[in-house]
């Protein structure tokens, strides 16, 4: 009951963007689209490129009555229209990889010419960044919650840590582990794990205190050891706060790995991105972008049914 | 050998020293010198750590020469300072917010886009949105009103959906009350719904200063004038000047702090009354 109330609205959300997209592409695009017109011998107003310069979008798509479909069929276009997004993206996956030269059905490998190719490198350094970020961060929240010491000492730097943007430092990482020989996905990887460990640090220390007085004085009475209080209540109790770290975590991951892929351009989807900046190839920075979020909404996505089950095992209400 | 040495004599005459601490009864005192004897700590066994192993300057720079390189360079790091985050951080920082702020206000008010907005909005805040900044520089030039845009987008969804959050934080005698005092649609809005969503919109703007320092820093990386904390960034690894990088994190984790922090006491005068600030 409750999906189908939801999906009218929301497919009316999405056909209204999809509309806006198109719309805003006439402004955008109708310089390249007005100058390939000139060029084809058609009446244009004003003539000569540099003086449409100084026009705006709106006047120029009033004063030339250009077909809207030559607006959205521009190649590098200031903004792609949907359909050319998805075009790219087509040909970059099922095409390259089903026809191209270097694509899995010729070569026995995904074509590096191929999103897929970036996505799965992309992928792998968010993964492997993330899973020792984690690993690391529940460790340190067990520290933490055990040894008054390192509470008081690493919290505050924790919580600091939070509000400095850290992917900033990810050239730097990038550069030095490379001068010591370190290259391809741990690097990336480093930087994953960076940025995954402070909220789940954060979140599970919160979470392993969320046992109140009574249930561990409960487990006092048991004559229980810390160990077993660990294992047997505050692991457990922390479960909710872990999944919500989790799914923070696991995007700033992706973001880390997509940043960290800038000053070495040796594959992923922060290369793609880039190297299409710098040939302003537009539809391949969509596309990448595109794979991107769909990434994202597919790991977070993961995490959130990993939680839904976890939760209703444990019998959480949620 | 004899440095390496002493920085583990350090280390662990300052563990001990805050163990020694944490034993003590807590006070606001002891809760300030046990980070701060961490984080000095920290700092020296560093400084001695690289000058005792004689790692290269290029792998990774003592904090002295960190300092140096920052004292000496403050006009500039001032300049970038300026080009990064008063100009593209800050102005995109406003403009997102307010622009998310209002678009709860309209979300919150109409059923429709409450359904069909706001998932969609969800969605988008879990997004790589940091991705946009390529296309955003190609849009609106190497300046800063393409980090500017680039911190919009960034802001814009969590801001939105924490306030939609708060808006409908009111209980049913609350907003009963409201209707037994026969109060219209703004008075409800202005005496009840906005100051009970406050936690929440000042929640979203404190994730929402993070975000935007890395959406302005991120952005430079794709093209900016010659000035910027980002730009600064990249150039120096370039030339493999490590202490001029470390010197703009510092700035970034100055600006980055706070920025938060300004937030947080704003936060604190504003919602005085909320039992999250309760001493």
């Amino acid at each position: 009951m409750k999906p189908m109330r939801r999906a009218g609205p929301v497919f009316s959300t999405v056909v209204a963007i999809f509309a806006i997209w198109y719309i805003m592409c006439l402004p955008m695009n109708i310089h390249s689209a007005v100058t390939s017109a000139e060029r084809a011998g058609l009446e244009v107003t004003p003539e000569g490129a540099q003086e449409r310069v100084y026009y705006g979008g709106w006047s120029l798509v009033l004063k030339n009555p250009i077909p809207a479909n030559d607006v959205w069929s521009q190649s590098r276009a200031r903004l792609p229209a949907p359909h050319q997004v998805a075009a790219e993206l087509w040909r970059s996956t099922v095409v390259e990889e089903l026809t191209g030269r270097r694509g899995i059905v010729n070569s026995g490998s995904l074509s590096n010419r191929g999103l897929l190719h970036h996505a799965i490198v992309t992928l792998s350094a968010t993964l492997t960044g993330f899973v020792f970020g984690t690993l690391l961060g529940v460790v340190l929240a067990v520290g933490i919650v055990r040894y008054r010491v390192m509470d008081m000492s690493v919290m505050p730097w924790a919580i600091i840590s939070q509000t400095i943007p850290i992917v900033a430092l990810a050239p730097m990482v990038i550069v030095v582990l490379s001068s010591i020989g370190l290259q391809g996905l741990i690097p990336k990887a480093v930087i994953s794990a960076y940025l995954s460990f402070f909220p789940v640090v954060v979140g599970m220390v919160k979470g392993l205190r969320a046992p109140d007085r009574m249930q561990l004085d409960l487990l006092h009475t048991y004559n229980a050891r810390w160990s077993e209080g660990l294992f047997k209540l505050r692991l457990p109790a922390s479960a909710p706060y872990l999944f919500t770290s989790l799914k923070i975590a696991i995007a700033a991951s992706l973001v880390g790995a997509i940043v960290g892929e800038l000053p070495v351009q040796r594959g992923g989807l922060g290369a793609r991105m880039l190297a299409g900046t710098y040939y302003g190839q537009t539809e391949q920075i969509w596309a990448a972008l595109l794979m991107a979020a769909a990434l994202a909404a597919a790991l977070v996505a993961l995490i959130s049914a990993a939680e839904r089950r976890t939760l209703r095992k444990m019998g959480v209400e949620q | 050998m004899i440095l390496v040495l002493l920085a583990l004599l350090l280390w662990a005459l300052g563990w001990w020293f805050n163990i020694m601490l944490a034993r003590r009864k807590p006070s606001t005192a002891i809760g300030l010198a046990v980070p701060a004897i961490f984080g000095i700590t920290l700092l020296v066994v560093w400084e001695l750590m690289v000058r005792g192993l004689e790692i290269s300057p290029v792998i990774l720079p003592p904090p002295t020469a960190i300092a140096i390189k920052f004292m000496a360079n403050i006009p500039l790091l001032w300049g970038d300072f300026q080009q990064t985050i008063l100009k593209g951080g800050l102005g995109g920082y406003i403009f997102g917010c307010g622009a998310g702020f209002a678009t709860a206000l309209l979300v919150d008010r109409y059923d429709f886009l409450k359904r069909g907005l706001l998932p969609v909005g969800n969605f988008m805040a879990a997004l790589p949105i940091v991705g946009t900044a390529p296309i955003l520089v190609m849009w609106f030039g190497f300046g800063w009103q393409s980090k500017a845009a680039v911190v919009v987008l960034m802001v814009y969804f969590p801001m939105l959906v924490n306030t939609v959050a708060g808006l409908s934080d009111t209980s049913s005698m609350q907003r009963d009350l409201m209707r037994t005092y026969g109060a219209g649609y703004w008075q409800r809005l202005w005496r009840l719904r906005l100051p009970a969503a406050m936690p929440f919109i000042f929640n979203g703007l404190k994730i929402a200063t993070t975000l935007a320092l890395i959406g302005a820093i991120v952005a430079e990386f794709f093209g900016s004038p010659t000035q910027g904390l980002g730009f600064r960034i990249s150039t120096s690894v370039g030339q493999l000047a490590l202490d001029m990088v470390w010197s703009v994190i510092l700035v970034a984790a100055l600006a980055g702090s706070a920025f938060y922090g300004l937030m947080a006491y704003l936060e604190a005068r504003v919602i005085f009354w909320h039992p999250s600030q309760r001493k």
